[in-house]
């Protein structure tokens, strides 16, 4: 009895596993866009500061 | 070898182009370090804040730093460290609760498609920030498991596992439509969220639980 409720369990886990791999939920882009559109922000200039001190502190 | 006479110029040429390529590097990976730092801790000014100690601290300890290893990687380290500390430092805890959802229930919702980033956002932040971490490294960062576990300091499995309940969360919380909309205001909640940041920080005063 044990046996086929472990089988059982193990078919759902396949079916749930096939079906996230095969629909990606709508909000894997969403988070994609997410960091994507900071990394495509430009850079405050606050950065360029920080940069050119660095230089100095060597 | 037939260099061996200016050896010494050579060298000294050499730290200097080092540490010029290490600049350069540095200073492309920051775009990332920003979309990192945001994801983390929700607020743009404080998580470029983040960036720069971040960034400090990389330059400082740029001899550590492996040529031809990823910099991206290697600074999201010391970025993550520089978060964990400051968070433990109450940095963010005051302003969080209030800000945060304010913030981000404000932002501008002019993107496209049926999810709003906003909403996305608002979602990744009720995550615990372990989870949090892992599935911004993993869905967002595009780094494997393994590189995740190895910026995170834990077992590939313990990353998978993260992602797969983050994903888990979301994908439920999306589906409903229940994305909390102030549960970084829930003291519970809130008080749940810095426990977990505790065990980031040290793994070791609780292996032993």
């Amino acid at each position: 009895m044990t046996g086929k409720r472990e089988t059982e369990k193990k078919v759902g886990d396949d079916v749930s596993k096939k079906k996230t791999r095969q629909n990606p939920p709508e909000w894997a882009s969403g988070l994609r866009q997410l960091y994507d559109s900071v990394v495509e922000e430009p850079l405050p200039d606050t950065f360029d500061d920080l940069l050119s001190k660095l230089d100095k502190s060597t | 070898m037939a260099r061996e006479g200016s050896a010494a110029a050579g060298s000294a040429d050499k730290d200097t182009k080092r540490q010029r390529e290490f600049k350069h590097e540095l200073t492309e990976v920051i775009p990332h370090l920003r979309a990192f730092a945001r994801g983390l801790c929700g607020r743009p000014d404080l998580a470029d804040d983040l960036v720069q100690e971040a960034l400090m601290k990389a330059w400082a300890a740029q001899e550590r730093f492996e040529p031809g290893t990823s910099m991206r990687a290697w600074t999201f380290v010391i970025l993550r460290n520089a978060y964990l500390t400051d968070m433990r430092r109450n940095r963010f805890r005051a302003d969080y609760d209030e800000n945060v959802a304010e913030r981000i229930l404000t932002a501008p919702a002019g993107q496209e498609g049926p999810l709003h980033l906003s909403d996305m956002h608002r979602a990744l932040l009720t995550l615990p920030p372990e989870r949090r971490e892992a599935l911004l490294l993993v869905g967002a960062g595009g780094f494997s498991y393994e590189e995740a576990a190895e910026i995170c300091g834990c077992a590939v499995g313990t990353i998978k596992s993260r992602v797969g309940r983050a994903r888990a969360a979301l994908t439920s919380m999306m589906d409903e439509g229940s994305i909390p909309q102030r549960s970084v205001n829930d003291a519970t909640a809130h008080h749940a969220i810095m426990g977990e940041l505790d065990d980031m920080a040290e793994p070791q005063v609780n292996a032993d639980r």
